[in-house]
C-alpha cells in the first residue's frame, strides 16, 4: 500500500461563525507548517447543513474537506464529534492536529487527546516547525507571565488548542476549490450522555474595551475616585476605552464593566497605558495582549513596571494630568 | 448520601512573583503555595451538595510533599478527609500523566464515587485539560467550566456559559464536572475546622506502588509532551525607565514615541511650533 499523503489537520468549529474566526485563523497558519513539511491541509466539518462552512473553509485555503452531515450531529456534542474524530485521525492518522480554543474546543480536545493517546498543548499563542521537523507550540502559563515551548516527540497526531486571534487568516479566494469528501455517518457512534436542556445565546454587548487600539487602565494608585476620572478624559482624547482593576471596582471608582483581568474582559489594545497598577496576575492574565505598554507607578518594582515598554516612575495621576495637558497642546482641531 | 471526590492543587502564591532579574525566570521554589482557586471553589460546590444532600468528600491532591498543606485546608473548609498522591516518579507529568495517575488513585481509594469536582483550570499551567482527561480516563461523562450546579436525585444539572451561549445540561451521576469561581465563593475557614485539621489530620497518603504504577507510565518518562523551554513573556519588551517631575517625563515620552502613539491614534502629535 502507497505511504499516506501527510496531514496537517485543523477542526472546524463554525458555531459563533462571524465571532469566531479561529478555524479560518488556523487553516492560514497550518498552510504555513504544510509548505514546512509537505503536507496537505484537512478540515474536518461536522453538523447538519453544513454547506456554507464547508465553502467557507475552502474559500480560506483548505485542501481537503472532510465532511460528515447529519441530522444527528445538529448540536455540537463532546461524545459524538470525538467518537466520529477518533474515527477519522485513525484512518488517516494526520501528523498535525489544530483545535480552536474555543469553550467547546477546550473541553473537546482534551478528552479526544486520551483517547488517542496523545499529547496536546493548551491554548498556544505560538505554532512552529522546528528544526527536527516537530511541531514547536508556545503556550503561556503563569496568566501569561510566562510562555512555554512544547513538543510531542513521538506520539501522533501533535495537538494543539490555539488561542483565537493569534494568526491572520487567508483573504477569501472564490476560485479556491478544495477537494470535498463526504463521510458517511458511522451506524456505531455513542449517544451523547449530557442532555441540552437549552442553550440561548447572550445578546451581543458592546466589545468597545476588548475591540480598542488604545486602553487607558486605572488602579488603586490613582488615588481617589475624583483623581480616576480623569481617565476617561485621557481615554477620550486619545479614542480609546477605559479599563480597570478589580480593586477600583470594588470601590466604586468604575463600573464592571470596565473589570479587565483573567476571569473578566482580555483587551488586545496596540498601546496600553497602566496607571498605578501593581500588576496581581488576576489583572496581567487580561492584558497580556497588548501591544506597546506605558506603566505609571511610584514603585518601580512593580510586576506591571517590569511588563513594560516604558515604565514610569512617578506619581500615576499627576503623570495622567500632564499627558492631558500635553496632548490637548498637540492635537490641533 | 453522595460520594464526592475534590481534585486540587497547589498552585505558586503569584501575585507577588519572586523573580530571576537576570534570567527573567520565575523562581519557583521561592514562592509560597496556596490551594488553586477554581479548586477551592470546586470543593465549596462540594460542600453545598453536602450540605443539602448529606455527603461524604474526599479532597485528592497529587504533588510533592509540601502541597500537603491545601489538604489541611481542606479538611478545615469541611472536606471529610484527603489523599495525598505523591512521588518522585510523577514529577514532572504533563496533563495525561496526571490524569492518568489520578484515576488510579481514585480507583485504588474512592471507587464508589459517585461525583468527581475539578477546578476549570489551574492559575500556573492554565491548561484546563486534567478535568476532561480524568473523566475520559475513567470512562464517565463530565461537563467543564460549570457556573452552577444541583442535584436532583441522581441527576445533576447544570449552568454555564459556553462561547456566548447561556447552557441549561444534565448529566447522569457518576460524572465529572470542572467548575469556574464565578459563583462558588469559597467560605471562611472556621476556628474549630482548623484545630481538627491539623491535630487529627485523616489525610492518607499513596505513592506510585500503592497505585499500581510503574516507572514510564507517570512524570516525565509518561508524559507525551515534553517542554523545550519556558521563558518570561516580558523578554523582548524595551523596558525604558523614565523618572522625575511629570512634565517632563510627559515630555520625554512624547519626544521618544509622538509617531508611534500618533499613528494609532491616527493623529499628528508632533509638538506645536
Amino acid at each position: 500500500m502507497a505511504a499516506k499523503k501527510r496531514s496537517i489537520w485543523v477542526f472546524g468549529d463554525y458555531r459563533n461563525y462571524f465571532q469566531n474566526r479561529v478555524t479560518l485563523q488556523l487553516i492560514s497558519r497550518a498552510n504555513d507548517l504544510a509548505r514546512a513539511i509537505g503536507a496537505e491541509v484537512c478540515v474536518t466539518v461536522f453538523g447538519h447543513g453544513v454547506d456554507e462552512w464547508v465553502w467557507e473553509y475552502s474559500c480560506h485555503g483548505a485542501h481537503k474537506i472532510y465532511v460528515c452531515d447529519h441530522e444527528s450531529l445538529k448540536f455540537y456534542s463532546n461524545d459524538v464529534y470525538i467518537a466520529l474524530m477518533e474515527k477519522l485521525v485513525r484512518e488517516h492518522e494526520p501528523e498535525i492536529l489544530l483545535i480552536g480554543a474555543t469553550a467547546f474546543g477546550r473541553e473537546f480536545a482534551p478528552r479526544l487527546a486520551k483517547r488517542l493517546g496523545t499529547g496536546l498543548t493548551a491554548d498556544c499563542i505560538g505554532l512552529d516547525i522546528g528544526e527536527d521537523g516537530l511541531l514547536v507550540q508556545t503556550a503561556p502559563a503563569f496568566g501569561g507571565n510566562m510562555l512555554t515551548k512544547i513538543v510531542t516527540p513521538v506520539k501522533r497526531p501533535q495537538m494543539a488548542t490555539v488561542r483565537p486571534g493569534t494568526f491572520q487568516e487567508i483573504p477569501h479566494d472564490n476560485d479556491a476549490k478544495a477537494e470535498v469528501v463526504h463521510v458517511p455517518l458511522p451506524d456505531d457512534l455513542p449517544k451523547d450522555r449530557i442532555t441540552l436542556i437549552s442553550s440561548v445565546r447572550q445578546p451581543a454587548r458592546g466589545q468597545k474595551l476588548e475591540d480598542a487600539a488604545v486602553v487607558v487602565c486605572g488602579g488603586r494608585g490613582m488615588g481617589s475616585r475624583k483623581k480616576f476620572r480623569n481617565l476617561y478624559e485621557l481615554a477620550r482624547i486619545l479614542g480609546g476605552e477605559v479599563g480597570a482593576t478589580r480593586p477600583v471596582v470594588y470601590s466604586k471608582w468604575a463600573d464592571e464593566e470596565a473589570l479587565v483581568g483573567q476571569a473578566d474582559k482580555h483587551i488586545k489594545p496596540k498601546v496600553l497605558i497602566s496607571f498605578g497598577i501593581s500588576g496581581a496576575i488576576q489583572h496581567t492574565a487580561g492584558i497580556k495582549d497588548a501591544g506597546f505598554i506605558i506603566a505609571v507607578n511610584k514603585n518601580p518594582n512593580a510586576v506591571m513596571m517590569k511588563m513594560a515598554d516604558v515604565a514610569i516612575v512617578a506619581d500615576a495621576s499627576q503623570v495622567c494630568t500632564a499627558l492631558i495637558k500635553e496632548l490637548k497642546k498637540r492635537i490641533r482641531s | 448520601m453522595v460520594k464526592m471526590i475534590v481534585c486540587m492543587k497547589q498552585v505558586p502564591m503569584v501575585s507577588e512573583l519572586p523573580w530571576d532579574r537576570k534570567t527573567g525566570l520565575l523562581r519557583r521554589e521561592a514562592a509560597d503555595g496556596m490551594m488553586n482557586p477554581a479548586c477551592k471553589s470546586a470543593l465549596e460546590a462540594a460542600l453545598r451538595i453536602k450540605e443539602e444532600h448529606g455527603g461524604h468528600i474526599t479532597a485528592i491532591t497529587m504533588g510533592p510533599p509540601m502541597a500537603r498543606e491545601i489538604l489541611h485546608e481542606a479538611l478545615a473548609m469541611g472536606a471529610d478527609r484527603c489523599l495525598m498522591v505523591s512521588d518522585h516518579i510523577m514529577a514532572g507529568a504533563d496533563t495525561m500523566a496526571t490524569s492518568f495517575t489520578l484515576a488510579r488513585a481514585i480507583e485504588t481509594y474512592c471507587s464508589d464515587f459517585d461525583l468527581i469536582l475539578c477546578g476549570c483550570h489551574t492559575s500556573d499551567s492554565e491548561t484546563a485539560q486534567v478535568g476532561p482527561q480524568l473523566a475520559e480516563e475513567l470512562d464517565i461523562p463530565s461537563i467543564a467550566m460549570v457556573d452552577d450546579l444541583r442535584l436532583a436525585g441522581r441527576r445533576l444539572r447544570i449552568e454555564r456559559v459556553s462561547d456566548h451561549f447561556l447552557e441549561t445540561l444534565e448529566m447522569d451521576l457518576p460524572g465529572l464536572v470542572t467548575v469556574t469561581t464565578a459563583h462558588f465563593t469559597p467560605r471562611y475557614i472556621p476556628m474549630a475546622g482548623l484545630q481538627d485539621a491539623f491535630q487529627e489530620p485523616n489525610i492518607l497518603t499513596a505513592g506510585a506502588h500503592d497505585l499500581g504504577i510503574e516507572e514510564g507510565q507517570s512524570g516525565i518518562k509518561g508524559s507525551p509532551t515534553q517542554i523545550l523551554e519556558v521563558f518570561s513573556s516580558t523578554a523582548g519588551k524595551q523596558n525604558v525607565v523614565m523618572t522625575g517631575a511629570p512634565k517632563k517625563i510627559v515630555e520625554d515620552l512624547f519626544a521618544l514615541y509622538e509617531d508611534s502613539i500618533g499613528s494609532v491614534i491616527r493623529k499628528d502629535l508632533k509638538a506645536v511650533k
